[in-house]
């Protein structure tokens, strides 16, 4: 009860400050909205369907994306983690290209794939592979070595020893690594997004700004959160409450 | 076990004094020896010869763990591993197990030469070896599974093996939800459902209470004589290898020798108070304290963990 008053207090205020900055009209109405402004974009976004559509095309975008990012950075991960060789010389590598912003992908990915989807793609899975590809290699560490052990001297071997044993003993550890990734691929995308027509979210933000339509704006910036916040709270503290349901851990993990 | 007679019900034990120990003759082999082929494969399940395993250590120098080991192990005997932490024991099992590889010697299943892992050879570990992301049931059927064996005869096989550990009701619980005696009968089970010949136990009850471990002494023994199945189990309990043991290899600390070995002809089931169990336990203590202050003196000199076998941690990357 104490967390959900604090919840509304700080809410509240906000929303408060919000409504009185509008009120008073420290600013135009053009650059800054009042709430209910902000909402009747929102509805009128989904209105004429221009918001559904562009959901759907970045979610589908964000999907192919992360999932190729989670399968390639899970097999890089467990090769860097597995051999000496690559841990010493792209372990280093892959460490410094993660001070690169994904964006600056974005030139280089336009002249080998074109303006178009690709691209895009591109841009995402430079963004969030190092993730999940530095967590794979961490969590392959960090899982303890007896469940190799005992996999092989149960018979596993190959393909069945890595997907039967090592990917779920490690996925504890590697779940914070790709909700990471997840958010890296999210931010990705929409960047590149709003680099061209994409019809995605970053696109129709963009448009928000063509138009001189800061309602729009800031209307389909609560909606980039929203899906964000959502997919982090339903799919990943799904995942996580289901492996401490299995193993026993304790909700700090 | 028809071919241990002192167990026939009724019989004296004898002799009367089992604990002579039997010296093994060290043979120094050149370093040109080709490995020699067991000596009677066909009464061996099991055989060692010349074993040795060395590792570098961190600080570059070469450590010899073991040192031409030599053991032979019969069909169906239950043979344990006594020696202070550090001698190499557990590493032994990893080697038999195909998990790990000796540096130089031979190991012999069945007269065949160990060159991986295989199912013929299971290991149960002292604790943490079960898979926490799967039930009970599943971990039972895990290598069964990796076999290829169906789906019907896994699940007729694994119900099996667990009312035979008195665990059937725990099929669909997870790892986490049972106690430390009931995780390792699940990985008794577990080992018996892929139907090896050779169990190799790694101090499995090492971690458990006494009552438990009790229990667990007596249930270990009668699926043995049920099974018929050949053990080699390592433990630093002195009294638990003669409460279990047809036969006690003792070795040494750093570098691991087999010291001596000790035959048990104690009637069976032995309890680990009998007098005569603590008498057998004092002699083969006696021979092991000095092992014992050597690698305590290790402790102290070194400031390191003797328990700490740096070749099982170092472990092979798979």
């Amino acid at each position: 009860m104490k967390r959900a008053a604090r919840y509304v207090i700080f809410y509240g205020a906000l929303f408060g400050l919000w409504v009185l900055l509008a009120m008073l009209k420290v600013w135009p109405p053009y650059l800054f909205p009042t709430p209910w402004g902000v909402g009747e974009a929102l509805y009128a976004g989904f209105q004429d369907h221009t918001y559904l559509i562009a959901i759907r095309v970045s979610m589908e975008r964000v999907l192919i994306g992360y999932g190729i990012s989670v399968v390639l950075g899970m097999i890089l991960g467990l090769g860097v983690a597995s051999n000496k060789f690559l841990e010493e010389t792209m372990g280093g590598l892959l460490v410094s290209l993660q001070s690169l912003p994904s964006i600056c992908w974005w030139p280089l990915a336009l002249l080998w794939f074109g303006l178009n989807q690709n691209a895009i793609l591109f841009v995402v899975v430079m963004g969030s592979l190092l993730s999940v590809t530095l967590a794979m290699e961490d969590g392959r560490k960090q899982m303890p070595k007896i469940f190799g052990q005992a996999g092989r001297n149960l018979g596993a071997k190959g393909f069945n020893l890595f997907w039967y044993v090592l990917l779920p003993a490690s996925l504890p550890f590697i779940v914070s690594g790709l909700k990471q990734g997840w958010a890296f691929a999210w931010r990705s995308l929409i960047t590149a997004e709003m680099l061209y027509l994409s019809l995605g979210l970053g696109q129709v933000l963009m448009m928000g700004r063509d138009l001189n339509d800061m309602s729009a704006v800031i209307a389909v910036m609560v909606l980039i959160i929203a899906i964000g916040f959502l997919v982090d709270g339903i799919v990943f503290k799904g995942i996580e409450r289901h492996l401490q349901n299995k193993w026993g851990l304790t909700p700090a993990v | 076990m028809s071919a241990n007679t002192h167990n026939l019900p009724g019989q004296f034990p004898i002799p009367i004094d089992p604990l002579v120990p039997v010296r093994p003759e060290r043979v120094k082999a050149s370093p040109l020896s080709i490995a020699r082929p067991s000596l009677s494969p066909a009464i061996s399940k099991v055989g060692l010869s010349e074993i040795c395993l060395s590792y570098n250590t961190q600080s570059g120098e070469r450590l010899l763990a073991l040192d031409h080991i030599n053991l032979q192990v019969k069909t169906g005997e239950f043979v344990c591993i006594v020696g202070p932490s550090g001698c190499g024991k557990s590493t032994l099992l990893l080697l038999i197990a195909g998990l790990h590889r000796q540096t130089s010697g031979q190991i012999l299943v069945d007269g065949q030469p160990v060159e991986g892992p295989g199912t013929d050879r299971i290991m149960i570990f002292q604790e943490h070896g079960l898979f926490p992301w799967l039930t009970v049931g599943q971990n039972v059927e895990f290598g069964m599974k990796m076999k290829g064996i169906g789906k019907a005869e896994r699940e007729e096989k694994t119900s099996y093996y667990l009312r035979l550990v008195h665990l059937a009701k725990f099929k669909d619980s997870y790892i986490h939800q049972l106690s430390g005696g009931m995780r390792q009968r699940v990985a008794i089970a577990r080992a018996l459902a892929t139907e090896p010949d050779v169990l190799l136990m790694d101090e499995p009850f090492a971690a458990l209470d006494a009552q438990t471990r009790d229990l667990l002494h007596d249930e270990l023994e009668r699926i043995w004589s049920e099974t018929g199945r050949t053990i080699i189990f390592v433990t630093h309990n002195v009294r638990e290898a003669i409460r279990l043991g047809d036969r006690v290899v003792l070795l040494t600390f750093r570098p691991g020798r087999v010291k001596s070995e000790f035959p048990v002809a104690l009637q069976r089931p032995r309890h680990l108070e009998d007098p005569a169990v603590a008498r057998a336990a004092g002699a083969i203590l006696g021979e092991l304290r000095d092992e014992i202050n050597r690698s305590l003196e290790a402790e102290y000199s070194e400031g390191v963990k003797p328990h700490v076998d740096p070749e099982v941690e170092a472990g092979v990357r798979s």
